[in-house]
């Protein structure tokens, strides 16, 4: 499992933790059954607090991409391809409600988008 | 379980008071107590350890009252002060002998432990030490008897960026198993918001809020407009700042109208304590 924090960006440190692991999930990076490390030795080597680890991974476990056994820690969950694709789906839709509301912001219409994201894609 | 229960505290001086101080330290958790100077943070911390006799309110200590119990949670306290006057012609090492004889559960391999990490040399002299090696001793002895609950004013004040920053690993590493709890009073806020769990900040002698991290922030935010806007949202701002290129101002989250054409932004901890600060000099 790959983290990389950043401390200014505007990201809470929670929801860069969860944006981080999940999308390393729904690509297949971590599969099924990993085993995540616990919580608290999680925030020490990560430098973060507690809570923050607590609800990045509550966050995880409220979208079904990960499970608890009780004294046992958190694992990744069994996804099929479909479900793994609806939530990814879900996260891409996301992100572009925001960017989309930013495009809007300037006025452009969804041709002037295509056209301008086939630029840079 | 509490670590720390502190319920309306109320202590009275002459040009200051604690009104209704009330906290709580969950156990095996990190909170960090910030204020700036004279808010009432070493007051506060000084009842808590029954330094100062309080007019009223109650203090327990995991599950104890501390006036009935002192002696026995004494032991299971670690204290340390920012600035500590021991004797200052003696090495460490005499010193050492002397204090660790008040502690049943005194640990040398955790205190030769925090003395390598800490690079001190027990031959030392007190009076040959640094302010930031008297600090990281006071420390080495804070958490060399087995304390349950850490209390500490001011601990990374007089340390350097190394340091402190040694010096908070070694705090997340002691919480890790969920057994030690600690509660630290600082103004460098940057110590806190990376390693904290819960603020708790004070002005004034007053709590104005004590929380979880990202809660607490959470209920400020910080907004940024134009000179003409300044009007409509003075109200409700908890202070401001104005300049030719507008206003910049803190507003609780529940006073913010995200319909208004103004920017905000998360606070820190600093800027949300600076703010108070400057609300409490626009009554003056």
């Amino acid at each position: 499992m790959n983290i990389a924090i950043s401390n200014t960006s505007d990201k809470p440190i929670y929801q860069q933790l969860f944006e981080q692991i999940s999308a390393q999930i729904l690509k297949g990076e971590l599969g099924n059954g990993y085993s995540l490390p616990p919580i608290r030795q999680a925030a020490t080597e990560l430098r973060v607090s507690i809570i923050t680890v607590k609800k990045a991974w509550e966050e995880l476990e409220r979208l079904g991409l990960i499970y608890t056994v009780t004294g046992k820690g958190c694992f990744v969950a069994e996804l099929s391809p479909r479900e793994m694709l609806q939530k990814r789906n879900e996260m891409i839709l996301k992100q572009m409600a925001i960017d989309t509301s930013y495009y809007k912001s300037f006025g452009l219409t969804i041709e002037e988008v295509f056209e301008l994201l086939k630029e840079v894609y | 379980m509490l670590a720390l229960d502190i319920r309306n505290l109320n202590k009275k001086y002459e040009h200051f008071q604690l009104k209704n101080v009330s906290f709580q330290l969950e156990k095996g958790y990190i909170m960090g107590f910030i204020g700036a100077n004279g808010a009432g943070k070493t007051t506060t911390i000084k009842s808590i350890l029954n330094l100062t006799r309080i007019d009223s309110g109650e203090i327990h200590i995991m599950g104890k009252e501390i006036k009935e119990h002192e002696l026995q949670l004494k032991q299971e306290i670690g204290f340390a002060f920012g600035d500590i006057h021991f004797y200052t012609r003696n090495k460490i090492k005499t010193l050492t002998n002397v204090i660790k004889s008040f502690y049943h559960n005194w640990d040398d391999k955790a205190y030769y432990n925090y003395l390598r990490r800490f690079n001190l040399n027990e031959d030392k002299k007190i009076a040959e030490l640094s302010t930031g090696m008297k600090v990281k001793y006071s420390l080495a002895l804070a958490l060399s008897h087995g304390a349950k609950l850490l209390i500490l004013d001011e601990p990374t004040s007089g340390l350097d960026p190394v340091a402190r920053d040694n010096l908070l690993d070694i705090f997340q590493e002691l919480v890790e198993d969920g057994e030690i709890s600690i509660l630290f009073s600082t103004h460098i806020t940057t110590d806190l918001e990376k390693c904290a769990d819960y603020i708790t900040f004070i002005n004034n002698g007053q709590i104005i809020n004590s929380s979880e991290k990202e809660e607490f922030i959470d209920t400020y935010r910080l907004v940024n407009g134009k000179v003409e806007q300044l009007d409509g949202i003075k109200d409700q701002l908890i202070a401001y700042k104005k300049n030719s290129f507008g206003f910049t101002g803190l507003i609780h989250t529940k006073d913010f109208d995200p319909a208004l054409d103004i920017k905000s932004t998360l606070p820190s901890l600093e800027e949300i304590m600076i703010y108070f600060a400057r609300k409490e000099d626009a009554h003056v």
